[in-house]
This record gives C-alpha cells, sequence and structure tokens, in this order.
C-alpha cells in the first residue's frame, strides 16, 4: 500500500466547449512527499483538483487518488474520506462562528483530531466566537487550514494554502506542511508563492495552459538546470548549441544566453571548442525556471 | 548546531546539509557521540521537507558519519579518518591563498575569481575525476 502513489492521472482531460481547461494530463504524486502544482492563473490547476476529488467530471481519461478510481461514484466516496483539501475561495458558512464550524466539520470526519484542532486554534489565535463573514481574508484561510489539518488524512489537497497570509503565517503554514510530511502525510498545493515552494517541496510540477510541461524533482532541478553566458569574439553560432538539453538561447550582439535543463557541460565544451573568449555558468532558481518554461509556451 | 540552506545555490538541499554536518565535525563543532534533532524536528526548525532530512543522514550513515539508532536519534561517530580530513582542508586553504595570490598578481578581479571558482564548482565531482 506504501507504495501506491497518492495521486496518478491517464490522459485526464477536462474541456469547456471549444476551450480545453486540462490536457491529456499524465500526473503521478508520490507517497509521503511534497509535490508543488504551479501555473499561472487559468493554467488548469483548480480543474485539475476538482477531477481529482469527483467534483468535476473529466471530458477523456482517468485517474486514481490513493489507490480509488476518480470516477467511479463509490470509490471517489471513499477517497474523499483519506484526503483533506483546503479549496481555492475558502469556502465556509458566513453565518457561523469559529467555533461553530470547526464543531460541524469535527461532526462528519471520522478522522478528526480534536487535541490538533484546539492546538491549532490557539496557535492560529482565531476567535472562537467571531462569525465566519467577519473574518479578515487571512483568518478565513487559517481556519479552512485548521479544518484540513485537523484531520488524520492520508492526502492532503491544498488549493492556494498560503493566499491572504502574512509572512509569519506563511512560515507557520509550511512548518506545519513538513510536520505531515513527517507523519507520512503525502501533500500536493497548488502555489504562487515560489520562494516558498523552493524551500519545502520535494518535487514540482509546472501546469502551463493544461500541459505537464515540468514535471522533476527539485534535487534534479538544482542539479542540472544551468544558464550559461557565453561571448564571443564573432557573431555567436547559434546553431552550433541546438542540443538536448537546451531549451532556449538568446543572442544580444556577441552575447549568448543559453537555458539548459541537462546537458551544461556539452555546451560548455562546444563553447570552448568553438572559441567563446567567456564562459560562465551558473544555477537557475525555481522562479526563473518558472518564467522561462512559461514564456516558452 | 546551527544550519542554513540557501534552496537557489544549485545544489540539493541534502548536500548541502551533509556537507555542513561533515564540516561541523571537521571544525568541532560537532564530536564523536553528539546527537543531531530527529527528522522531524530539523525539518521543522530548517521549514525543509524531511525528505531532505532523512537523505541527508541516510547518506551521512552510509559514510560511517552518523549512527542512526531506531528512535533514538542521530549520533555523531568521528572516527581518525575525519580528523586528517581537517589536516587536508588546512593544507588546501593554504594551497587556495596561493593560487589566489597568482590569480590576482595575473590581473584578475576577485569577482572574476569569484566567479570561476564557483562555475568550476558546478561540476558534479565525477565529472571532474574524469576530466
Amino acid at each position: 500500500m506504501t507504495n501506491t502513489p497518492a495521486i496518478q492521472t491517464h490522459d485526464l482531460t477536462k474541456s469547456y466547449g471549444s476551450l480545453t481547461a486540462v490536457r491529456g494530463l499524465n500526473l503521478t504524486v508520490a507517497p509521503k512527499r511534497i509535490t508543488a502544482f504551479l501555473g499561472q492563473n487559468g493554467a488548469g490547476k483548480s480543474t485539475t483538483i476538482k477531477m481529482l476529488l469527483g467534483m468535476t467530471r473529466p471530458t477523456s481519461g482517468d485517474g486514481a487518488v490513493l489507490g480509488k478510481r476518480i470516477t467511479d461514484a463509490a470509490e471517489n466516496r471513499e477517497l474523499r474520506g483519506k484526503v483533506a483539501y483546503v479549496a481555492e475561495d475558502k469556502p465556509l458558512y458566513g453565518y457561523m462562528t469559529v467555533e461553530q464550524t470547526i464543531f460541524f466539520a469535527s461532526s462528519f470526519y471520522s478522522d478528526w483530531r480534536p487535541d490538533e484542532a484546539s492546538r491549532l486554534l490557539s496557535e492560529y489565535k482565531l476567535p472562537p466566537q467571531r462569525k465566519v463573514k467577519s473574518l479578515s481574508k487571512g483568518m478565513r484561510t487559517k481556519l479552512a487550514l485548521l479544518l484540513a489539518f485537523a484531520r488524520r488524512s492520508e492526502l492532503l489537497i491544498l488549493d492556494e494554502p498560503s493566499e491572504g497570509l502574512d509572512p509569519v503565517a506563511i512560515e507557520h503554514l509550511l512548518q506545519t506542511l513538513v510536520a505531515r510530511a513527517a507523519e507520512g502525510v503525502a501533500i500536493f498545493f497548488s502555489s504562487h508563492q515560489i520562494a516558498e515552494v523552493e524551500r519545502v517541496a520535494d518535487h514540482v510540477c509546472i501546469l502551463e495552459k493544461g500541459r505537464l510541461l515540468v514535471d522533476a524533482s527539485l534535487d534534479h532541478l538544482r542539479q542540472f538546470y544551468r544558464r550559461i553566458e557565453l561571448v564571443f569574439p564573432f557573431p555567436p553560432p547559434e546553431r552550433e548549441f541546438r542540443i538536448t538539453g537546451v531549451e532556449r538561447i538568446q543572442t544580444k550582439g556577441l552575447q549568448m544566453s543559453v537555458f539548459a535543463s541537462s546537458n551544461a557541460q556539452d555546451v560548455v565544451e562546444r563553447a570552448h571548442n568553438l572559441n567563446a573568449v567567456s564562459v560562465e555558468v551558473a544555477p537557475i532558481g525555481l522562479r526563473d525556471i518558472f518564467l522561462e518554461t512559461v514564456k516558452e509556451n | 548546531m546551527f544550519f542554513k540552506l540557501t534552496p537557489t545555490t544549485g545544489q540539493p538541499l541534502y548536500l548541502q546539509l551533509m556537507q555542513q554536518i561533515r564540516h561541523a565535525t571537521e571544525t568541532g563543532a560537532l564530536q564523536d557521540g553528539d546527537q543531531l534533532p530527529g527528522i522531524r524536528t530539523l525539518a521543522e526548525e530548517l521549514v525543509v521537507s524531511p525528505n531532505t532530512v532523512a537523505k541527508a543522514y541516510s547518506e551521512l550513515e552510509h559514510d560511517g558519519l552518523l549512527e542512526l539508532r531506531q528512535g533514538s536519534g542521530a549520533f555523531v561517530s568521528v572516527k581518525r579518518r575525519t580528523r586528517s580530513l581537517a589536516d587536508h582542508v588546512q593544507v588546501a586553504r593554504r594551497r587556495l591563498r596561493d593560487l589566489i595570490e597568482q590569480l590576482r598578481e595575473n590581473g584578475l578581479l576577485d569577482e572574476e575569481i569569484k566567479r570561476a571558482f564557483e562555475a568550476e564548482l558546478l561540476y558534479p565531482a565525477e565529472i571532474v575525476r574524469k576530466r
């Protein structure tokens, strides 16, 4: 059971009329790991998550969450009992107080941890008697997170969990994610906070226009993604550098900048053989990997 | 023990952690028998994935620098070999100082020297050995 992927999809596709939100997605999220799901607004992240949880039906393709088929009604109900989910819009009942909301949630989750709920309530400094509708955006987010973190789930799916949170609250959220991962919970979260993702995630998936463009561990990205800045004594021979691993080449006068997802050594070797005057290799941060990936498409 | 992991240096975080623990044993900041925090505790403290800490610990155990005891944590195990490593580091420092002096005399700026070092260090160890 431990090696069953937390999430696995096969050619998962969702179209709304002529608009294809998610196209042929083959996603695998490993158990016991922290996987970040990045993409611009409208890239298809929330649609993907909603399909995983049976909230919207795929147009074609299929998938499994914790080994349960998402398109099978009975299996989907079963998997939802094991997955804690925080939605992008953090839907809560405005007329309830914080305390009532927590009590309400505790009554229909069999994996509820009352001790954890009260610990988080005081850590998040949420006012128990306050009505949900009068909470600030950050407090609403905290309450939605509390409802997910207070469960003993096998998988946490969080859609933009840091939205509206201040830096202190984000730090706390990340620590909670780390603690849950240490307990063996698989975590799948979407975020625009790339610097945070870069710190805690084991694995990154970048979605653009419904397609999975990057699916790699952060260790891999750190080890292989490189920017190579070259200067030639003549107009740079761009063609010589269109090799495997080179994702993008930019030329300005005698300067050339190569964005490589692998094979940086070959680029350097070629540059030396072609008499480059200056060769500089630098790692690429996740922010630039994201921007380059999105720009290219 | 203080560790500082930098997400943007182009080096996997587990390797950074391994190097810092190894370095601490070389300087004596960590001594034989010292206990390191548990995986979860250190992961929460550094706010990194517990898998990062677990990988660093298990690789260091494989290298013989840590002893992982079920339920009670990780213990530093410094044998003679690492002490002589500390000597190697001292020798290396002297050689580097000479090399840097020489490069400066050749007219290279500190910034250029630094970038050249960083660029060379980006090659994984295996490739350097092959060259």
